[in-house]
């Protein structure tokens, strides 16, 4: 689960010095994006397209494990044996999707060792919905309904991605992703049809998640200056606005069917321009959370650091084990 | 474990089911080969995807040069007369 809205550059000194790319390549290769051919690990490519692959994929690889912490929250407390069931199959999806996403962003010639460093030093960036907390087991529901489906809104142009190994990572998370938010879909529509507790318990966290969510697609179009060029190399097909308009359009009926309010006053369905108008969003909000200043943002770096410590053992003797078994197979 | 830290790549192949090839699908990072196995397992097949997994050391894979790909590949693009479908054969003339 991810959205496109963090892979803009960080405006920061220090950032790489521009490279004047020889003009008969860039020219080769523009012909190849034009033509629609992909773009494999071994071939030449531009600086900037590398830099901003690497910059995505990982931001991408990094969301999904984080995204792991808020409902794993919940294994534990799932309400009966299959939910728990179902929830562990998808946050071990979530792994698994770190996994193909690391493996794709070593093909362009970094270590996912060093990605990993980047995101627990902090300087490396994931959603910002990861931020949130889970209070309740509605949640688990809105974030697969909402999140999940926010994120396969961007991902699905992504299986087209100019870059082989990274359109070849996302059609394989699409196939899976679906299963993700038709279950988040399915706890919602128990709860809705539920006691008027549990119907509250639902809308309470539509109330809460359906910002965030729309938060996911990134900043608008006017203050996404680095869209023209993904769209030129095709690493993205759509605008931040054009796919958060694609969403709200596909959920708001599901809400009607849920018996939900989506909780926002200007909300109204535009006859004429065939999409539904709706409110400002609080990008003061967006950006505070992205800063570091959501409600979980240092309780999930804490985990995910506390986590590699603990682990370091296991990868150490890992090694000395394999190192222990070919030196006697060796003597043997 | 190399400079960065990191267990050694292995690249993935999979034979989704029997009669078919193995297919490059990703790679893992592992300790060592039956690790990369069962890493290949957990990643690439928990939906039934493969019957089998090959494991390959990435430094072991020698792979042909894109810069080349002409020189490589260009030769065999004038020998049309290599298809079937260069030659005409009379209406008359059947299972051939």
């Amino acid at each position: 689960m991810y959205t496109q809205g963090l892979a803009e550059p960080p405006a920061r000194a220090g950032a790489p010095e521009p490279v004047v790319e020889d003009a008969e390549q860039l020219r080769r290769f523009e012909a190849r994006i034009d033509a629609e051919e992909k773009i494999e690990p071994k071939d030449w490519m531009p600086a900037a397209y590398r830099r901003t692959l690497i910059r995505q994929i990982s931001q991408h690889a990094h969301s999904e494990i984080v995204g792991m912490l808020p409902e794993g929250n919940w294994i534990g407390r799932a309400p009966s044996l299959q939910r728990k069931l179902i929830l562990i199959a998808k946050v071990q999806d979530e792994g698994g999707h770190g996994a193909y996403l690391y493996s794709a962003a070593e093909t362009l010639g970094v270590s996912r060792a060093e990605l990993i460093d980047q995101l627990l030093a902090g300087t490396a960036k994931y959603s910002s919905i990861f931020n949130y907390p889970t209070r309740s087991w509605a949640d688990i529901g809105a974030i697969g309904w909402l999140v999940d489906g926010a994120a396969i809104m961007n991902q699905i142009p992504l299986c087209r991605c100019s870059y082989g190994p990274y359109a070849r990572a996302m059609t394989r998370v699409c196939k899976e992703e679906s299963f993700h938010q038709r279950q988040g879909y399915d706890i919602m529509l128990k709860l809705a049809n539920g006691t008027p507790a549990q119907k509250r318990m639902a809308q309470d966290a539509l109330d809460r998640w359906w910002w965030p969510s729309l938060m996911m697609f990134g900043p608008p179009d006017t203050d996404s200056q680095h869209t023209a060029l993904s769209v030129r190399w095709k690493i993205k097909r759509f605008t931040n606005d054009e796919l958060r308009q694609k969403f709200i359009d596909f959920t708001v009926p599901q809400a009607r069917y849920l018996g939900l309010e989506v909780p926002d006053p200007e909300l109204r369905w535009d006859e004429q321009g065939r999409c539904h108008r709706f409110g400002e969003i609080d990008w003061s909000e967006f950006h505070a959370v992205l800063k570091g200043d959501g409600p979980c943002n240092r309780e999930r770096m804490l985990a995910r650091r506390d986590a590699h410590e603990a682990g370091r053992w296991v990868r150490e003797a890992a090694l000395a084990h394999a190192a222990k078994h070919r030196r006697a197979a060796a003597m043997a | 474990m190399n400079e960065a830290g990191d267990w050694p790549l292995y690249e993935i192949f999979i034979r989704a089911r029997g009669g078919l090839d193995h297919k490059h699908v990703g790679s893992v990072h592992a300790a060592d080969a039956a690790m990369a196995i069962e890493h290949a397992r957990d990643v690439y097949t928990r939906r039934q995807e493969g019957i089998s997994v090959w494991a390959v050391r990435s430094t072991d894979i020698v792979a042909s040069d894109p810069g080349e790909a002409e020189s490589l590949f260009d030769p065999a693009r004038d020998k049309v007369y290599r298809h079937p479908t260069f030659y005409e054969i009379p209406k008359e003339v059947e299972t051939l």
